[in-house]
């Protein structure tokens, strides 16, 4: 019954997508300057629609309706309610629900929240949407149904990954396709604003709410990923730049330039080509990144089950959506002369860009190189975290820089840059860095780079934080969260210390400044799993503080899985983190203990981020 | 000079997406099967029943030798067992069996049941040989000549069409 | 403004040095080579039993006094190129290391062209 429902909903919203791109289309031609109430009707109706649609199969998940294939395969009736829930989006077919529903109430929300714009440019808007919409509808039809059948319906569910069942995991996908999902709407209000010669400032505010929402989001999906896999994954790391991890990444940096250049269309009036190329970057690489995810080209920690039939599907979809876009940019593309003046905003408006299109450019080049030596040369090699590391973080380094004296400067001409409050703060990023390595004797180069120039960032936000008149406080926490972001990173990076050995039970063992001593082990039985859980006890012999850490060995019944948590023990100074795993054909358990300082800063930071995206969100809303 | 870059922003789009549409059909898994052509250098064995050792010296008299890494705890080899036996009655080949990470009594009784088609017997018990072979896996065999160049390797238990194709080079 | 875009180039310069000159450390050797028999992760953090082997290779190989590029040449010509996370420097990687920087020389050359432009109008 939910599968006959669920499928006569998405037949539905095909049908009404239809619709809306039909009276849309017609009017376009009438002469007055408002859209027709059945736009508006019908649109109401997609958006109920397809939320019920996704209301049923978080039903069917929720009563274990096997009958469902995707219940089947991803679900068990021994699962807690909540992971029941969040397993409708943790699958191939679910999330690509989740995608129309995105798709969907952009769509709507956009249409309402822009009465002010020309009537051509919200419809044109509209189709285009509409378009993408039907793309996916289609591709849940005809590949990837969640709410395809199997008769007689199964007893019982294959089970969830036991990996997945983690609160962090549950919200990550949702947040993420706000994020680059959301992307889509500025993609078609793009080619709108092109087809209907829409573009001045207006449209820089007709799209920036929806550009401050898709990075805010962005932004804390990409937060929660990497917490999920702090906790999760055991290693203790939390970005390895592997390529599912990059394909969240890449239309974030797309964002961040698009959110910068959005403010000198705004205020000067000009950038409006290149705004419109990150606006449609944006999104293809949304599209990409979700086909290089589920085709299976990659070899991934993170990849779906893989099926090359959905990857034919997406790569034409994404084709089809390149094509069109690059051939309406080209032929409505009219050469504006750029006027930049120098040492005024716009100009670092445009090195924000610059650098943003070098992270770009470096993380897709290393994502997708071993694709193309492998299909071209048929020699496979990897790119991991020395590529990346090694060439993006000098570049970091006078970015930080350009960070902290950008947003001084004035629109229009800048007289001179103030040089001496600049030279005081860089003398106190100097000391302060100082007094770091000083007292904690490290000598790497690049983490002393590191530390000055984001201390550079810190000291002038802080100092912008006092100033009285004409200061954009969002803007001041963003930039600072980011300037401690790369401090706290580079401060846990450098002062880490990770201790790997083996022991047994009873044993104690002293290594460096730190005891641990094996007590015992302990078996559990909880509901889908059998655990043996050590516990380990940890003496920091410098700071004399002892702790009782346990790691788990985890054995799952549905699928049969085998897994290792961390114990991981944190405050506001650093995290104890400690993995045990056994060794085959011995009595030895072999420990991996490592102490993160700041951990937590890091996250902090992240969130203030992204809150800085929301608080001028809500700025630019209630101006607007 | 707009009508150049128009050109080759298409181009090199097209380029992408063809190559993503070649990948599709292509493994995201590797393996190390075309890593042929090196030679193997410094063989420095123990024997897995003497105090002796063995070097390249033993083996540079052979036409062809197919050095085979195993263990009695591992099933592929068993499965794959027969076909060495197989082989080991051509006389164009020698069998260098390579016992991995293994206890000698549990070795032994493994040929006792199965059968020894080794002409050699080494022992390899904490696995560091292994690396020098370029081995990640068991069971792995490779087929070298006299001059220790690599002609064939193969990953997982050997089977008829490698046993096949094994015939075939040291026919010639 | 040339002066600061000296002071730019030779401070990005001592960066990309900084990086390049760490000390030879077998954790960060380790998180250099892939686990051929894992799904994307280091031998620093898996628990196979290759893992373990490799790590057991490693440190012997530093102890006969090999440098860290010869370890790495050692065990790419056993297990392929694909063992190595950072790709090795040759023609065929060439593109992959050289057009980030080439991208970043170009963004500048664009930026001081659009001031230069403006700059001759006034």
């Amino acid at each position: 019954m939910l599968s006959n429902t669920g499928n006569f909903l998405l037949s539905l919203n095909i049908f009404l997508s239809a619709l809306i791109i039909y009276y849309s289309y017609n009017n376009l031609k009438t002469s007055d300057n408002l859209i027709s109430k059945k736009v508006f009707k019908i649109s109401i109706l997609q958006s109920t629609s397809i939320l019920i649609c996704f209301f049923t199969l978080v039903s069917a998940f929720l009563v274990s309706d096997f009958s469902l294939i995707t219940v089947y395969q991803n679900s068990h009736s021994l699962k807690p309610i909540f992971y029941k829930i969040s397993g409708t989006w943790g699958n191939h077919e679910g999330s690509l629900l989740l995608w129309v529903i995105i798709l969907t109430l952009f769509s709507f929300l956009f249409l309402i929240y822009n009465r002010k714009h020309p009537k051509n440019y919200r419809l044109y808007t509209l189709i285009i949407q509409n378009f993408l919409i039907l793309g996916f509808l289609f591709f849940i039809l005809l590949n990837s149904n969640p709410f395809s059948f199997i008769s007689p319906p199964p007893s019982e569910g294959l089970g969830l990954n036991p990996i997945l069942q983690d609160p962090a995991l549950a919200i990550h996908p949702p947040l993420l396709y706000v994020g680059f999902v959301g992307s889509s709407i500025y993609f078609s209000a793009a080619i709108a604003s092109m087809i209907t010669n829409y573009s001045d400032k207006s449209f820089a505010k007709s799209i920036k709410s929806w550009v401050l929402i898709s990075w805010s989001f962005q932004t804390l999906g990409i937060l929660v990923g990497s917490i999920w896999a702090y906790y999760e994954l055991g290693w203790g790391g939390f970005w390895f730049w592997d390529p599912v991890e990059n394909a969240s990444l890449l239309p974030w940096f797309a964002m961040t330039a698009l959110l910068h250049s959005l403010l000198v269309l705004e205020k000067r009036n000009t950038l409006y080509f290149w705004s419109i190329i990150l606006c449609l970057l944006t999104f293809v690489l949304s599209v990409m990144g979700t086909f290089l995810v589920r085709s299976g080209i990659l070899n991934s920690v993170h990849t779906f089950a893989n099926d090359p039939t959905r990857g034919i599907y997406i790569l034409v979809f994404l084709s089809l959506m390149i094509l069109a876009s690059v051939y309406i940019l080209f032929s409505k593309y009219k050469p504006a002369s750029i006027e930049i003046n120098s040492n005024s905003k716009e100009t670092f408006v445009l090195v924000n860009n610059w650098f943003m299109m070098f992270y770009l450019i470096t993380v897709l080049l290393g994502t997708l190189y071993p694709i193309f030596t492998d299909a071209i040369s048929n020699n496979k090699i990897s790119v991991g975290p020395p590529f990346y590391n090694s060439v993006i973080i000098p570049v970091v380094v006078i970015f930080l820089f350009f960070m902290a004296i950008g947003p001084n400067a004035k629109w229009i001409k800048n007289k001179f840059i103030d040089l001496k409050i600049y030279l005081l703060i860089t003398l106190a990023a100097i000391f302060f860095n100082f007094i770091i390595f000083f007292f904690f004797k490290s000598y790497s180069i690049i983490s002393n780079l590191i530390v000055i120039s984001s201390l550079f960032l810190i000291l002038s936000s802080i100092i912008d934080l006092f100033k009285k008149k004409n200061f954009n406080f969002p803007r001041v926490i963003s930039h600072l969260s980011f300037g401690f972001l790369i401090l706290f990173i580079g401060l846990n990076h450098n002062f880490s210390i990770e201790k790997d050995f083996n022991l047994k039970i009873g044993e104690t063992k002293q290594i460096d400044n730190f005891k641990f001593h094996l007590k015992d082990l302990k078996l559990v039985q909880d509901t889908n799993y059998k655990a043996v859980i050590g516990s380990l006890k940890v003496n920091d012999l410098l700071t004399k503080e002892e702790r009782v850490l346990k790691p788990e060995i985890r054995i799952y019944d549905n699928p049969q899985t085998l897994t290792y948590e961390a114990s991981i023990q944190t405050n506001f100074i650093r995290d104890y983190y400690l993995t045990m795993s056994n060794i085959d054909r011995s009595d030895y358990y072999n420990i991996k203990f490592q102490k993160k300082p700041l951990m937590i800063w890091i996250w902090i930071s992240v969130a203030m981020l992204s809150l800085g995206g929301f608080l001028s969100l809500f700025r630019h809303a209630k101006n607007n | 000079m707009q009508k150049t870059i128009k050109l080759i922003t298409v181009s090199l789009l097209v380029f992408i997406l063809g190559i993503f549409y070649l990948s599709l059909n292509r493994s995201s898994n590797y393996d190390t099967k075309f890593l042929v052509g090196n030679k193997l250098t410094d063989i420095e064995l123990k024997s897995l029943q003497s105090k002796e050792f063995f070097t390249n010296d033993d083996f540079k008299n052979n036409k062809y030798t197919l050095i085979n890494f195993w263990a009695s705890w591992c099933a592929p080899c068993r499965v794959e067992h027969p076909y060495l036996m197989m082989l080991s009655k051509n006389k164009d080949i020698k069998i260098l069996g390579i016992n991995f990470k293994d206890k000698k009594i549990n070795a032994l009784k493994f040929l006792e049941e199965l059968g020894n088609p080794y002409d050699y017997l080494a022992k390899d018990n904490n696995g560091k040989q292994s690396v020098n072979f370029g081995i990640y896996g068991i069971p792995e065999s490779i087929l070298i000549d006299n001059k220790f160049n690599i002609l064939k390797k193969i990953i997982g238990p050997l089977n008829e069409k490698d046993i096949k194709e094994i015939k075939e080079i040291i026919k010639s | 403004m040339k002066i600061k875009l000296l002071c730019l180039v030779i401070f990005f310069n001592f960066s990309v040095y900084a990086t390049s000159n760490e000390i030879l450390n077998e954790s960060q050797i380790h998180k250099n080579l892939r686990c051929l028999v894992c799904q994307g992760q280091s031998i620093a953090d898996s628990n196979s039993d290759f893992a373990q082997t490799l790590k057991m290779v490693v440190k012997d190989l530093i102890k006969q006094g090999k440098t860290e590029d010869e370890i790495y040449n050692f065990l790419s010509e056993k297990y392929g190129d694909w063992i190595l996370y950072k790709p090795k420097f040759n023609y065929e990687n060439f593109l992959l290391w050289s057009f980030p920087y080439l991208v970043l020389v170009f963004g500048g050359f664009i930026i001081v062209f659009l001031i230069k432009r403006r700059q001759k109008k006034t």
